[in-house]
């Protein structure tokens, strides 16, 4: 199959991801959406690699899992943190700093 | 898969070399990121008590010993880690200033005598605020002395990011130093609500704006088939015809760039964040964060995506504009300091993209230094803001600051210079930083950004001037807040940011000669 269907996919992954961030209320929703957008970018590094012919982009995608890991481990430590003060886990509540 | 396969199998058969590292040139970042894995295990092992005398002394010898070599390294100009690091003049100036601004940053952190309480910081960022184990750790004197090994990882990040020379290290080292920002912006002590809420908005944008950020990383890497800034460069002359990904790559890597210099429109979470976080992490990003991603914007711009430059500068061009007029006006209507100083630094940001804009050698050397005198400004305000309290804490609300001068020359007095030097008054930095980027710019054509510059200075100049007119011609009210006297680390921090701020605008010839020294960035 040609490789630069995956790379299509990756956009439609990505544009799936950046729309939940803008429309998802909740917090860990959000949050996952966000996973979706690093790892469509993880897809096309891949697809790029194959028709590159190098393994940088493969590479690349290791490095960008663990980021991804470490990005689980702070974000859920702030979601929950908010969820214990607010018992609420909506992004939309916390909205004491404005103008 | 044929094509890989025999790819790998060539590799293997090729004799294996060791990479090539220059560990010295890379000994700021290596010293300050060993320091923060020993500050974790600190964390682990010291008894609670001694926790932080032993955190203080590992902190403030890190860096000390990385300023060391990056003094050392002076003159240096060389690639190293395989093309992943480049170790020359722009970089040794940001990392320079990067490690004395988070000397004074340490020790706004570490300071105790002005909160009643304790440090600026949360006793347990765990538990609930207000909540009776929150009282009890409280009344304790517990400290989270985990904000240290964070202080450092962020440095670490923060040393590398204007280091990178390929888009895969400067992505680790983008979230290297934000992932730990993210989590020191919730941990405030008072007003924790507003703290966490900053947190979880600093978060999620800037989870949101890195992850545009390795989109085009992916982009340019399916473009050119390397990470490497060099060899994206050399391919954008070698086919410059297949500039679709490139466009789609440059803009989005520009999205995640731009959202760390707080450039508009990618400026909503600064101040938010600015206002919630605790006071000397407020002033220790604003400062190091600006100094860091804009010289990771310089590099890739320059270096880069040098080739690309009739496309890029357009796009810059209103950013800019946008970023000094939209900053300058919105914090005229700004009532609470800390935001006030927020949107002035999203226009300040719009003054160094002058500089950035001119693409020459003098537009790199006046925006260097235009951040090392915005960065000491910067943390010297910060450091004032922590000292004005009332009962509550933290006094930010303007009117509280009526008729201050009254109760305390000095620290009025220091603050207006302040207030000054980021308006651009001469006999500051901020009037040579400035003149220096508007020169520049004139010089390579971008009058028209001048312009604008100095509109937008003007507007600004009024807000600045406001909080001056606040503090010595109205009377004080009983609500106005009193200044509190700080430990000797405070006042080090403020009396060395409030030196270098005069001593930039009249003395400004051996660090001008510093930048200009500099040169470019090595290919």
């Amino acid at each position: 199959m040609n490789p630069s269907n995956y790379v299509v996919l990756s956009a439609v992954l990505f544009s799936i991801g950046a729309v939940g961030v803008l429309v998802r209320r909740n917090a860990i929703v959000v949050f996952m959406s966000v996973e979706l957008m690093l790892n469509a970018a993880n897809l096309a590094f891949v697809a790029f690699a194959r028709m590159n012919g190098n393994l940088d982009g493969q590479v690349v995608a290791f490095f960008v899992m663990v980021v991804a890991a470490a990005e689980v481990v702070v974000g859920l430590a702030i979601i929950v943190t908010i969820f214990r003060t607010r018992r609420s886990a909506s992004i939309d509540e916390p909205n004491l700093l404005k103008f | 898969m044929s094509a890989l396969a025999t790819a790998v199998v060539s590799e293997t058969e090729t004799l294996f070399t060791a990479p090539g590292i220059n560990y010295y040139a890379i000994a700021p970042i290596l010293i300050i990121f060993g320091a923060a894995v020993v500050s974790v295990l600190v964390e682990a092992f010291v008894p609670r008590r001694a926790r932080r005398p032993v955190q203080l002394v590992i902190v403030i010898g890190s860096v000390l010993a990385a300023l060391a070599v990056v003094i050392d390294l002076r003159g240096t100009r060389l690639i190293t880690g395989e093309g992943a690091l480049a170790i020359d003049g722009p970089t040794l100036i940001m990392q320079g200033t990067l490690l004395i601004i988070a000397l004074l940053a340490a020790f706004l952190m570490a300071e105790r005598s002005i909160d009643p309480l304790g440090d600026a910081f949360a006793p347990r960022a765990s538990a609930l605020p207000g909540s009776e184990d929150e009282q009890e750790f409280t009344k304790r004197g517990y400290l989270q002395t985990e904000i240290w090994p964070f202080f450092l990882l962020a440095l670490t990040g923060m040393l590398a990011f204007p280091a990178a020379n390929d888009l895969l290290m400067m992505f680790v080292a983008l979230e290297v130093m934000s992932l730990p920002l993210y989590l020191l912006a919730g941990m405030a002590r008072r007003r924790r609500l507003l703290s966490q809420e900053a947190a979880l908005k600093y978060f999620v944008l800037g989870a949101f704006s890195s992850a545009f950020f390795l989109y085009g990383v992916a982009m340019l890497y399916g473009f050119s088939g390397s990470v490497s800034l060099v060899a994206i460069a050399d391919t954008l002359t070698a086919k410059p015809s297949e500039a679709t990904l490139v466009a789609v790559g440059m803009a989005m890597l520009l999205v995640g760039l731009l959202f760390k210099v707080a450039a508009v429109p990618f400026h909503q979470w600064t101040p938010d964040v600015y206002q919630g976080a605790p006071t000397p992490i407020t002033g220790f990003m604003a400062a190091t964060v600006k100094i860091a991603a804009f010289g990771a914007l310089l590099r890739v711009l320059y270096v880069g995506l040098g080739g690309m430059r009739w496309d890029w500068e357009p796009i810059l061009w209103i950013i800019a504009a946008l970023t000094m007029l939209v900053g300058s006006i919105i914090a005229i209507t700004q009532t609470d300091i800390k935001r006030m100083l927020a949107y002035s630094s999203i226009a300040q940001a719009g003054f160094i993209l002058i500089g950035v804009l001119a693409v020459s050698p003098a537009g790199l050397a006046s925006a260097l230094f235009y951040l090392i005198a915005y960065a000491f400004t910067t943390i010297g305000a910060f450091a004032v803001i922590s000292m004005v309290r009332d009962a509550s804490g933290e006094a930010t609300h303007l009117s509280k600051w009526a008729g201050l001068s009254k109760k305390s020359p000095l620290v009025a007095a220091i603050f207006s210079l302040f207030m000054l030097a980021l308006a651009g008054i001469p006999l500051t930095s901020g009037f040579v930083g400035k003149f220096g980027v508007f020169t520049a710019a004139i010089a390579s054509g971008a009058t028209w950004l001048v312009i604008i510059g100095v509109v937008a200075s003007v507007i600004a100049a009024f807000f600045y001037v406001r909080v001056i007119v606040i503090m010595y011609f109205s009377d004080p009210t009983p609500d106005t807040a009193s200044v509190v006297v700080p430990s000797a680390f405070t006042t080090i921090a403020l009396a060395a940011a409030a030196t270098v701020t005069i001593v930039l605008g009249i003395f400004p010839q051996p660090v001008i000669e510093l930048v200009n020294q500099a040169g470019v960035f090595i290919r």
